[in-house]
C-alpha cells in the first residue's frame, strides 16, 4: 500500500521505533512458538502473531509509568511495556529467574516495575482491575492512565458493562482497548454477539469512542495518542476499537476447526510488513531494517537458551513454592 | 459496631490511602448503619457509593489495592458473594502469589451473616467456608466489641487480603470493657470461659450460644470451656489442642450448616493431632443442610440454639 507523504501521520524516529517492537513481539512469538511445538515450554501458551501492531502502537502512546492490564494472549503487551526478555522467557519455561518466580507462566505475567498489572486468564477480569489503578491513580493524584486491553470476547460477560460504567460515572482516566479479532475462542463474534461494535456500548455509557485499523501500527498509535491525552488531561475514560486478526488458534495446538487457516484472507494484513513498507518509502534503508532484524533474532534467541539452560526449581515443598 | 466504626475510622485517620467501598456505604452509612457518619467526615472519594455491580468494585477495589491505596469493600449480605467470587477467588486471593510476592494486595472485605430473622434463603446464609477453602485469604470473625476492632485494624494494617465476617445480631452488642485501641493479632484464639469438662470451639455469635450454655450447666456442677477462634484462617490449631487435651471432649459449633463447613476442618484437625486426648468422640453442631426458610417457626429449627447446645455437652460429658 502506498502510503501518500502528506498524509504520513507520525515522525519517522517514532515509526522506527515502534516497528522496531512490532519486530521484537513478532520474532519472540515466532520462537514461543517453535520451541512450543518442540514441547519445551509448558502449560498452554497464546500466541499475537498478527496482532502486533496493537502492542506496538497503543503501548507506544503511553509514559513509562502508566498502567497496562493485559490477557491471557498478553505477551506483546508485556514486551511493549517493557517487561525484560530474560525474565519473560525464564518464566515460560518455569523457572525462578522468571518475572513471576516460575508461579504464573505465560497467562498471568505481570511487572509492577514497568507498571504491567498483570495478565489475567479470566475473560474479562482485567477491566475493573484496570478501573481500579485509575481510581487509585486519581485518588493519590499520581496523573497516571491505565491501558486495559480486551478481546471482543470480553463484551459477552458482565465485568465489561460494571467496568464502563463505573469508569464513566467516575470519570476516570482508563483507555479501554479492544483487540477486536473476531474470534472468542473458537467463535465468531457475530455467532455469539448482538453486540455489531464495541464502540456502540461505549457510547451507551457515555464514553467516547473510535474505531481504529488494528493492522496499521501508525493509525493505532495515533489514535492511542489522542485518546491518553484526553484520559489525562480531561480525566475521562475512553475506548478504542482496533480491528486486526489472530493468525495462530485460540492457544498454539487449537486444530481450528472453525476457520479456514489457509485461507489467503487471514494472512492478507501483516502489521510488520506493513510499517516495514512505510520506513523504506520514507527513505530508511533495507540494510538497517534487516540489521535491526537480526539483531532482534539473536537477542530473542539468546533469551530463550539462557533460560532453557537454567536449572528447574527445586523447592523443599510447598512452602517453598 | 460501634467499635467497628470507631476501628474503621482510627485507621482512616491514621493512613489516608485506606478508603471505603460498598453500595450505600456513604450517604446511605451502610444498610445497618456501621459506616455511619464516615462520609461527611472523609468525603466521598475516601467513603465511594459504589453501583450495584459487586464484581465490578470488588475488582475497582483489588486494582486499587495493587496499586497504592487499601481499600475496604463492603459486601452488603455474605450471601452476596457468589456475585463476585471470581474476583475473590481467582483474583484477590492469588495477585500476591502469582506475582512472585511482588505486588500486594492491602485489600478488606468486610461482610455480615445472621440467620434467625426471617430474612430468607438468599439473605441469611453463613459461607465463610468458601472464604477458608481459598489458599492467600485470611478469614477473621470477632465475636466481641473489643476483638470487632482490634480485628478490623489488624486486617486494615495487614499488607495480604482478609476477609473480614461480622454478625448482624452483634451489632448491638455493647461492651462491657472498654473498647482500646488495640489490634488483636490475626490468628490467635481466646479464652472465653476457662473449664474442665468440655471444650466448646466457635466463632462469632455462636460462642455466646455456648457460654449461655455454659452459664446453665454451671449450676448442675459442670464447668464449659469456651475457645472464641476469632480468625478462621489462620487457625490457632495450638489453643484448640490445648484445650481438647485439658478436657478431653469437644463440641465444634458454628451457626454455618454442619456439612462441609468451617467445623469439620475443626473436627478433623483435632481426630489427626490431638486423637490422644480424646475420650469422646468430636462433635459438631450447626445449621441443617436446607436453605433457611422464611417463616419463623420454620427457621428456628434448622439453626443451632442454646438448647440443642446443652443436649450435645450432656451428652458429651456422660459418654
Amino acid at each position: 500500500m502506498k502510503q501518500d507523504d502528506a498524509t504520513s501521520r507520525v515522525d519517522d524516529s517514532i515509526l522506527f521505533g515502534l516497528y522496531e517492537m512490532m519486530v521484537r513481539i513478532r520474532l519472540f512469538e515466532l520462537e514461543v512458538q517453535r520451541r512450543y511445538r518442540q514441547q519445551e515450554i509448558p502449560g498452554f501458551v497464546h500466541l499475537s502473531l498478527g496482532q502486533e501492531a496493537c502492542a506496538a502502537g497503543a503501548v507506544g502512546a503511553l509514559r513509562p509509568e502508566d498502567y497496562v492490564s493485559t490477557t491471557h494472549r498478553g505477551h506483546g503487551h508485556a514486551l511493549a511495556k517493557g517487561v525484560d526478555m530474560d525474565g519473560m522467557a525464564a518464566e515460560l519455561y518455569g523457572r525462578s529467574e522468571g518475572i513471576l518466580r516460575g508461579r504464573g507462566g505465560s497467562m498471568h505475567l505481570a511487572d509492577a516495575t514497568h507498571g504491567l498489572l498483570g495478565a489475567n486468564a479470566i475473560v474479562g477480569a482485567n477491566l475493573p482491575i484496570a478501573v481500579g489503578a485509575a481510581w487509585s491513580s486519581r485518588q493519590l493524584a499520581l496523573g497516571r492512565i491505565s491501558l486495559v486491553f480486551f478481546g471482543e470476547g470480553a463484551t459477552h460477560g458482565g465485568l465489561i458493562h460494571e467496568s464502563l460504567n463505573m469508569a464513566s460515572i467516575w470519570a476516570l482516566p482508563v483507555l479501554f482497548f479492544c483487540e477486536n479479532n473476531g474470534y472468542a475462542e473458537f467463535s465468531a463474534h457475530k455467532d455469539r454477539s448482538a453486540i455489531k461494535s464495541v464502540v456502540e456500548l461505549a457510547s451507551v455509557y457515555g464514553i467516547d469512542s473510535v474505531h481504529v485499523d488494528g493492522n496499521d501500527v501508525e493509525a493505532v498509535f495515533e489514535a492511542c495518542s489522542h485518546a491518553v491525552d484526553a484520559c489525562r488531561d480531561d480525566s475521562r475514560p475512553f475506548l478504542i476499537e482496533a480491528h486486526t486478526q489472530r493468525w495462530g488458534g485460540h492457544y498454539e495446538g487449537d486444530p481450528e476447526h472453525y476457520r479456514d487457516t489457509h485461507s489467503d484472507v487471514l494472512r492478507e494484513h501483516d502489521p510488520v510488513k506493513e510499517a516495514h513498507g512505510r520506513l523504506t518509502e520514507r527513505g530508511v534503508s533495507e540494510a538497517s531494517l534487516v540489521e535491526l532484524k537480526s539483531r532482534l533474532e539473536r537477542a530473542v534467541r539468546a533469551a530463550f537458551e539462557r533460560a532453557l539452560h537454567l536449572p528447574e526449581p527445586t523447592p523443599a515443598g510447598p512452602a517453598d513454592v | 459496631m460501634h467499635a467497628i466504626r470507631a476501628g474503621i475510622a482510627e485507621e482512616m485517620e491514621r493512613d489516608p490511602s485506606v478508603c471505603i467501598f460498598g453500595i450505600d456505604v456513604g450517604a446511605g452509612g451502610g444498610a445497618f448503619g456501621v459506616t455511619r457518619g464516615l462520609q461527611d467526615r472523609f468525603g466521598p472519594t475516601r467513603v465511594v457509593d459504589t453501583p450495584i455491580s459487586e464484581m465490578g468494585f470488588m475488582g475497582l477495589a483489588l486494582g486499587a489495592a495493587m496499586t497504592g491505596c487499601r481499600p475496604i469493600v463492603e459486601i452488603m449480605y455474605m450471601d452476596f458473594i457468589g456475585m463476585c467470587f471470581d474476583v475473590l477467588m481467582n483474583q484477590v486471593a492469588k495477585v500476591p502469589f502469582m506475582s512472585g510476592d511482588k505486588i500486594s494486595v492491602p485489600m478488606v472485605l468486610r461482610t455480615q451473616f445472621g440467620a434467625g430473622r426471617s430474612a430468607g434463603p438468599q439473605h441469611s446464609q453463613s459461607l465463610e467456608v468458601l472464604a477458608a477453602h481459598i489458599p492467600g485469604l485470611k478469614v477473621v470473625m470477632p465475636a466481641t466489641a473489643v476483638d470487632a476492632k482490634g480485628l478490623l485494624m489488624a486486617a486494615v494494617r495487614d499488607d495480604d487480603p482478609v476477609v473480614f465476617v461480622e454478625n448482624r445480631h452483634l451489632y448491638g452488642m455493647s461492651s462491657e470493657e472498654q473498647v482500646l485501641s488495640e489490634v488483636v493479632p490475626i490468628g490467635s484464639a481466646r479464652l472465653a470461659r476457662s473449664g474442665a469438662d468440655v471444650t466448646v470451639v466457635a466463632y462469632s455469635r455462636a460462642v455466646h450460644f455456648a457460654l449461655d450454655a455454659a452459664a446453665l450447666l454451671e449450676r448442675e456442677g459442670i464447668e464449659i470451656e469456651v475457645l472464641d477462634l476469632r480468625s478462621v484462617v489462620p487457625m490457632d490449631e495450638k489453643a484448640i489442642l490445648a484445650s481438647v487435651a485439658k478436657t478431653g471432649k469437644v463440641l465444634v459449633l458454628h451457626e454455618a450448616v454442619v456439612d462441609f463447613g468451617v467445623g469439620a476442618e475443626v473436627a478433623a484437625r483435632i481426630a489427626d493431632r490431638g486423637f490422644e486426648y480424646l475420650d469422646a468422640p468430636v462433635r459438631r453442631l450447626g445449621a441443617a443442610p436446607v436453605p433457611l426458610p422464611f417463616s419463623p417457626a420454620l427457621e428456628s429449627v434448622c439453626l443451632p440454639t442454646v438448647g440443642k447446645v446443652v443436649e450435645i455437652l450432656r451428652e458429651l460429658v456422660s459418654y
